[in-house]
């Protein structure tokens, strides 16, 4: 069994921690550290927690007396044998949050990687560190864990200094160990951890904004360290949340609706109350059957489905989804982003272009669907769930059952992938109603076909695009207008002096929530699949029609290197009806990407199959390459996924392709030959990467399908059938 | 209908009383707690689940326990030997084949199925073989890799 968060169990709550001491930590802005001895040892072992917390400093300057409880921005725990056990809120889904952050920790402690422990998404210990999502682990976790290490290394360093009464500037720590240069003493940090009254020792000013180690001096950020986890993964022991046991737990199903919207009107619960050892739980519309085995919770609910009555409600189906999209646009309540005027621009321009493009609803299909299990005892719910945000589903806990926050302990443990699609918490909250009237701890694990219906989907979107060329071929005039997908990156980083671009919502027919990069996949591809257009329509290379209207130095840079590495001019030249090459690329969430791609046509069946990908990324300092190529890849091949064949289709209230045979997500035989680059930039902080790698794959197979076939597919996937029709 | 069937797990015979349809997964992970096979679909289409049955891979989310009866099944528990990892297990974990690692021990399983069968499988023979097989994280790359690791060509295997 793996030792990661299941460890922590049986903790008590947090809210008992006798803080020992509060240590102002002066010029470190807004920082305060807080060591405790007591609260945590019960846990943790013993050893001495670390604090660093924010937002006393401007509390104090406002007047002292302020209630506000500061945000604690990082925990960490020295153990008796010099090991750390780090403290975050984050959650590991497959993205290498938890390698990232104990790299962080382990850099600034001047320890090996393996010295540091990281307790991960059990609201009872760790922080509040706010959903995983938007690729912010990276900038704005990692440097708190590095401050707080830092600060730890500083204190325990000050601590070796008082022992040997020397001054602390002449100590250097390395390897876990306080040396002094002068006369070869060493202390460890196990018998730093150790001394006796070492808490209070610690009561002194720490100075603030301790130095972080620069990129050129990194030992173990940098590195390409795989997941603690991994070899607990191949050995089958790692524990996800759908493999949590507690004694004697029943499994649960729920009854779903036949369709979108449709209400209960009966049902007749009898058949399932005669089955052995079943529990039938009714309260309005929720309905669902616990037993000890799957198969009979499964059984069970299908008895009394069968019986269910219901009242359904029209719905739209996918495919009129752009037609309701635009009817229902929101257009009074958005607001363009302007400069210059687009109006008097293309007035006197030389050649305009318009175009529509169209995104489907696709689902994030992570390996592992939602799964739940929940435990009351004495009041108190504890639930292991896979999800993003462990606090906002203790809140939704707390509220849905009428109880206070520390009532309610959210574990997750490592899950099985995420994508953006597991913000939410359902499976808990139905795990735990279940458990609530048996009485007894239930798991609820989703079916794929849950997964893929009761979820909820990347947005679909029309995208509407016009643009202006002068008699030179320039670029002066550019209109976007993104009905419903949101509005990340919808701003063009290409420099047009009259631009107008507008993020419109409308209603939605499905759920719909975030995705890996969200509306910026969708945003790019119309983009970058219109400026390919407009380059068409001047008459130039899509590369030098890019580079000439751009100023951004890092989409430069990517841009030229990947064009570099797949030969692109000569590339270009062996462009044939049946073989296309197509480049693209972009910017989100401070990281750069271009993409080239080369496609191959079966011109009778429309189909697309990508041979070859490369593409150049950039997000600044990289902190782990193995587990950053992975995620490149990832995008690469998910972001193929989107641009050929996933989309969700509905009539009727009903999802029609819930189930893997019918959604079609890439397989083996989908891979190209694949070329990723990591372009070195440390000038910059370091940017998540696990995201923005996706953008530039769709518009660059847009574009490799144009140039073999001169036909334009302005949609997200773009069917074989599409492009069957357009060459006939 | 209850039926009561034979089988050895990993070695070890059981004996088992339980509904005639009930799926193999079913009995592997939650009488036996075998909990390494995962299941991700359910209907036959991801590979998660896979186990060995007899030698052959087969998706115990789709296989009835009746299915099993007399056969010898054998999940990703089976393969390290103490500490010793099985060259697979040993090539995944070398090329860092993995991320989420949900998809990951019905990876491990297809393969040595593949590999069992045929020792010295082609690129073409593996992509066929583990066609069944999904990874929505990582893109594939590095599992063919650790595969070939695995099959005792590294030398075709990519930096990082
Ligand atoms: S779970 Fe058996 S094939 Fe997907
Ligand atoms: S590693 Fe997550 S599904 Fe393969």
């Amino acid at each position: 069994m793996s030792t990661h968060n299941q460890v922590l169990e049986t903790v008590e709550d947090y809210q008992g921690t006798d803080a020992t001491s509060c240590v102002s930590t002066g010029g470190f802005e807004g920082f305060k550290v807080e060591i405790s001895r007591r609260g945590f040892v019960r846990m943790l072992g013993a050893g001495l927690l670390i604090t660093v917390t924010e937002g006393v400093s401007l509390a104090q300057r406002r007047g002292g007396g302020s209630q506000q409880p500061s945000t604690v921005v990082a925990r960490l725990f020295i153990n008796e044998d010099g090991t750390f056990t780090c403290l975050s809120g984050k959650v590991e889904e497959g993205q290498g949050a938890r390698t990232e952050l104990s790299q962080a920790a382990a850099e600034e402690l001047r320890v090996p990687f393996d010295r540091v422990r990281l307790v991960m998404a059990d609201t009872n210990v760790v922080p509040d560190d706010g959903i995983t999502a938007g690729s912010r682990t990276t900038p704005y976790n990692v440097p708190p864990m590095r401050q707080a290490a830092a600060t730890a290394r500083e204190l325990l360093e000050r601590l070796a200094a008082r022992q040997w009464q020397v001054d602390p500037d002449g100590l250097e720590v390395r390897d876990g160990k306080v040396t002094n240069a002068a006369t070869g003493q060493t202390l460890t940090y196990a018998q730093l951890a150790k001394t006796e009254g070492v808490d209070e020792m610690f009561r002194q000013r720490v100075d603030g904004g301790i130095a972080l180690t620069s990129v050129d001096d990194w030992k173990v950020m940098g590195q390409p360290i795989s997941k603690p986890t991994h070899r607990d993964i191949v050995l089958g022991r790692h524990r996800y949340p759908s493999d949590i046991v507690r004694p004697n737990m029943l499994h649960g199903k729920l009854l779903r609706p036949v369709s979108y919207g449709a209400t209960l009107e009966s049902i007749d619960l009898s058949p399932a109350q005669a089955m052995k050892d079943v529990v039938v739980v009714r309260d309005g519309q929720f309905v669902g059957c616990a037993a000890p085995m799957v198969f009979q919770a499964r059984k069970a609910l299908e008895a009394i489905a069968e019986t269910a009555t219901w009242k359904t409600v029209p719905h739209p189906s996918s495919r009129e989804i752009s037609t309701y999209l635009k009817e229902h646009a929101r257009t009074d309540r958005a607001r363009p982003n302007a400069r210059g005027s687009t109006e008097t621009a293309f007035g006197g321009a030389a050649k305009t272009l318009s175009e529509t493009y169209e995104l489907a609803y696709i689902q994030h299909t992570p390996m592992e669907p939602r799964a739940g299990v929940a435990e009351w005892t004495d009041g108190k719910l504890t639930v292991w769930t896979g999800t993003d945000g462990p606090y906002r589903v203790r809140g939704d806990l707390a509220r849905a059952f009428g109880l206070r926050d520390d009532q309610v302990q959210v574990i997750v443990p490592d899950m099985g992938g995420g994508f953006g699609g597991k913000h939410t918490g359902e499976a808990a909250e139905e795990a735990a109603r279940l458990a609530k009237a048996a009485g007894r701890p239930v798991h609820v694990r989703w079916t794929r076909a849950e997964e893929s219906t009761w979820a909820y989907f990347r947005p679909a979107a029309v995208i509407e695009c016009k643009g202006a060329l002068d008699s030179n071929g320039s670029l002066i005039a550019w209109d976007f207008t993104n009905i419903n997908a949101g509005g990340a990156a919808i701003d063009t980083p290409y420099n047009i002096p009259n631009t107008r671009i507008l993020s419109v919502s409308s209603d939605s027919p499905l759920r719909q929530g975030a995705y890996r990069c969200l509306a910026a996949t969708g945003n790019n591809f119309a983009r970058e699949s219109f400026m390919d257009e407009l380059a068409a329509a001047a008459g130039a290379d899509p590369l030098e029609f890019r580079l000439a209207h751009l100023q951004n130095e890092r989409i430069r840079a990517v841009l030229v290197e990947v064009a570099k590495r797949f030969d692109w001019p000569a590339r270009k030249k062996k462009v044939t009806p049946e073989l296309g090459v197509g480049l693209a690329c972009g910017t989100e969430k401070n990281s750069v990407v271009a993409a080239c791609v080369e496609v191959a046509i079966d011109r009778r069946s429309g189909e697309i199959k990508v041979l070859e990908v490369g593409e150049v990324f950039e997000c600044g300092p990289v902190i782990n390459p193995a587990n950053l190529t992975n995620q490149v890849q990832g995008c690469i091949i998910m972001g193929l996924g989107g641009a050929l064949r996933e989309e969700m289709v509905f009539a009727d209230g009903k999802i029609l392709n819930a189930s893997f045979s019918r959604y079609l997500v890439p397989r083996f035989d989908d891979v190209p030959k694949i070329d990723v680059y990591l372009l070195e930039n440390n000038d910059i902080p370091s940017a998540g990467g696990g995201e923005t790698p996706i953008i530039a794959i769709a518009p660059a197979i847009g574009n490799a399908v144009f140039a073999a076939t001169g036909v334009r597919v302005r949609s997200m996937p773009m069917r074989a059938r599409q492009l069957r029709s357009a060459l006939a | 209908m209850e039926v009561t069937v034979t089988l050895t797990v990993n070695g070890i015979e059981r004996t088992i009383t339980t509904d005639s349809e009930r799926p193999l997964i079913d009995v592997i992970r939650e009488d036996l707690q075998l909990t390494g096979t995962k299941e991700g679909c359910g209907e036959g289409r991801c590979g998660a689940c896979s186990v060995l049955m007899d030698g052959q891979r087969v998706l115990s989310c789709v296989t009835a326990i009746v299915q099993a009866d007399g056969k010898s099944i054998r999940t990703i528990e089976s393969l390290a030997q103490g500490n010793t990892l099985h060259q697979v297990q040993e090539a995944f974990l070398a090329e860092g084949a993995m991320q989420c690692g949900y998809c990951t021990t019905g990876m491990i399983m297809t393969a040595v199925g593949l590999l069992e069968a045929n020792p010295r499988p082609t690129d073409e023979e593996i992509i066929a073989a583990m066609r069944g097989n999904i990874c929505r994280c990582n893109g594939y790359t590095k599992i063919l890799n650790a595969i070939r690791r695995a099959v005792g060509r590294p030398q075709e295997v990519s930096a990082i």
